[in-house]
């Protein structure tokens, strides 16, 4: 067990050096003279010499390599430059939006786990009946639904008609809720959706029956013995959910004016601010990363199987 | 017996649904009353009325005749993505599977690499870098997805490359060029249909929350995430503004989502079930 963890953390530094190398790569892409933009972002006249400073600054007169090296040591140090618009460091920036979207996209995570383990375990052990269907009908809806239509359908109704919550912003648990609930609404439904069909299929198992005519207790044969052999395709799912959430975040923030990240990520596009994106972009993928990781440790604690191949459902 | 009865009501309803919805993208300028793009001040936001059956927007233009313009940019920029992700993970896939080796293992690696990131932020990430507009949405997207693609098109390749009935091909001289196109082109390019129209829906929910977002598709080009956009100041004093183009998205998702599904269990629901675990 323990030797397996350890090789899966080895890998850690291999996967986030080839993020790095990608990150690089397209910061590259960039149309037009990075210097020229960072001249322009900061309002000094792009003379022949200042683009010459600017560039010697910004490193772009070494080769690629170089320039690879520098970015990457300075990447390790947690050094991603000045924001150009704000001219404070990025990733004091990112840190400073950071908790407001960990506590949405956490808040969505609980919604989403604590809804669909009763729905899809419900509508599984009463298949085909009314509450199945209604199950099965919200969990199609929900992933149809684009979350910021939703967002705003939930404004309408619960702020602007019935007054009970606020419309916008971050403060207590009544500003959490229509929010949460939006960026839960696709990872909730395909979660259901998910349970349901995986308890059905470990449902007709023989050990199940076995179990039955051993003459365990009802709830023990749905939570020990179904319910735990399901949790394999839920766990490769919480894994995914955790990037659909980070992505959604940046939709359902600008919805409801939430203090977060993405929203912050989202004006550092129109603005082509290229540190804050980059640190952006590079601390979403290392928090993927390691709830990834996370859940192939929990994968191979739940099922010992695992544990010889090690091999993981999509990230 | 009722179950399938009602999948296949289902099934047929998304079917008209969505061929209503391609007509609208096809033929918007016999089906809009007025030009999508006239502004007319003097009769903004007006609720639903006999000549604007779904009232005007802030600048006056006809909110019916900027939804049918409208599934012309979201229904047209997805069919961009699906074909262009078809054609590359073809390529790319196939190129690994067939020639194996270190090229499939460096095609291989570059995908993991690309799977390792968050979707969409990647996507984010890449509009943020290449610049908005509907262009680099639909190439960002494009570059987010492949990947996947690609792996499942290699992995089939490989399954397909020892069966028994292209191993006799290939002992029978057939070339490989032929080989490709008959035996393992056809089956691969059923299985990819339907896991690419399983898809569908989700691309439609990206793209128009990146247009949504000003991202994506610029004003005053109707698009229905724009339009969602656009209607949120006047969440108080005129909501119908953003009913309309949210239930066209919801629609034209869900359709996608329910045909795909009946797609699945029609073409060899085994293996596609089998390989669309976890996706």
């Amino acid at each position: 067990m323990l030797s397996y963890i350890l090789r899966r953390l080895a890998v850690l530094p291999v996967i986030l050096l080839a993020v790095s190398l990608v990150i690089f790569a397209i910061l590259r892409l960039a149309p037009g003279d990075p210097a020229l933009s960072y001249l322009r972002l900061s309002q000094i006249p792009p003379t022949t010499e200042n683009l010459a400073i600017a560039r010697e600054n910004l490193g772009l007169d070494k080769p690629l390599s170089d320039q690879y090296a520098t970015w990457l040591a300075k990447a390790a140090r947690l050094d991603f430059g000045r924001s150009y618009v704000t001219g404070r460091p990025v990733m004091d920036e990112i840190l400073y939006y950071l908790p407001a979207t960990l506590e949405l996209a956490g808040a969505s995570l609980l919604i989403t786990l604590g809804l669909s383990v009763p729905m899809g375990v419900a509508a599984a052990l009463r298949r085909d009946t009314a509450l199945d269907h209604l199950t099965r009908a919200v969990a199609f809806a929900g992933v149809s639904i684009p979350n910021f239509w939703f967002g705003f359908l939930l404004v309408w109704l619960f702020s602007v008609e019935l007054g009970w919550l606020p419309p916008l912003g971050r403060g207590g648990l009544s500003h959490l809720v229509m929010p949460a609930i939006s960026l839960a609404l696709m990872s909730l439904a395909v979660n259901t959706r998910l349970i349901r069909a995986s308890m059905l299929e470990t449902m007709h198992h023989r050990f199940i029956l076995y179990a039955r005519a051993r003459g365990v207790s009802e709830g023990t044969v749905v939570w020990r013995h179904m319910f735990v052999n399901a949790l394999i395709p839920i766990l490769t799912a919480t894994g995914m959910h955790v990037g659909e959430l980070l992505g959604g975040a940046v939709v359902v923030e600008s919805v409801f004016s939430w203090p977060g990240v993405g929203r912050y990520a989202v004006s550092s596009i129109y603005n082509r601010d290229f540190p804050v994106l980059q640190c952006f972009m590079l601390v979403m993928t290392v928090i993927f990363v390691v709830c990834n990781l996370a859940v192939d440790i929990a994968y191979a604690v739940a099922d010992p199987r695992m544990r010889l191949g090690g091999q993981g459902g999509r990230a | 017996m009722i179950r399938t009865l009602f999948a296949k009501k289902l099934t047929v309803l998304a079917l008209v649904l969505a061929a209503v919805l391609v007509a609208m993208a096809v033929f918007a300028p016999l089906l809009a009353t007025t030009d999508p793009d006239r502004t007319d001040i003097g009769r903004k936001l007006e609720p639903p009325s006999l000549s604007e059956p779904l009232g005007t927007d802030h600048l006056g233009r006809s909110i019916y005749s900027r939804l049918v313009y409208g599934a012309r940019a979201s229904l047209g920029s997805v069919a961009v993505i699906v074909t262009a992700i078809l054609v590359l993970s073809f390529v790319v896939g196939g190129a690994s599977g067939y020639l194996g080796g270190t090229a499939d293992a460096v095609i291989m690696r570059l995908c993991d690499v690309i799977l390792t990131f968050p979707t969409f932020i990647l996507a984010l990430f890449l509009i943020g870098i290449l610049g908005t507009g509907l262009t680099n949405v639909i190439i960002a997207i494009v570059m987010t997805h492949w990947a996947w693609y690609a792996r499942m098109v290699r992995g089939m390749v490989l399954q397909l490359r020892n069966r028994e009935h292209v191993l006799a091909a290939k002992v029978a001289g057939t070339p490989a060029l032929l080989l490709g196109a008959r035996h393992i082109l056809p089956p691969v390019a059923a299985q990819m249909a339907v896991l690419a129209s399983l898809d569908i829906g989700h691309m439609m929910l990206h793209v128009s929350g990146l247009s949504f977002l000003g991202l994506g598709v610029q004003p005053p080009t109707p698009e229905w995430g724009v339009m969602i956009g656009d209607a949120r100041q006047f969440l108080r004093t005129a909501p119908q503004l953003m009913f309309f183009p949210g239930l066209m998205i919801f629609l034209s998702v869900m359709a996608a989502n329910i045909l795909g599904d009946a797609l699945r269990d029609r073409l060899d629901p085994h293996l596609v079930s089998e390989l669309d675990h976890g996706h």
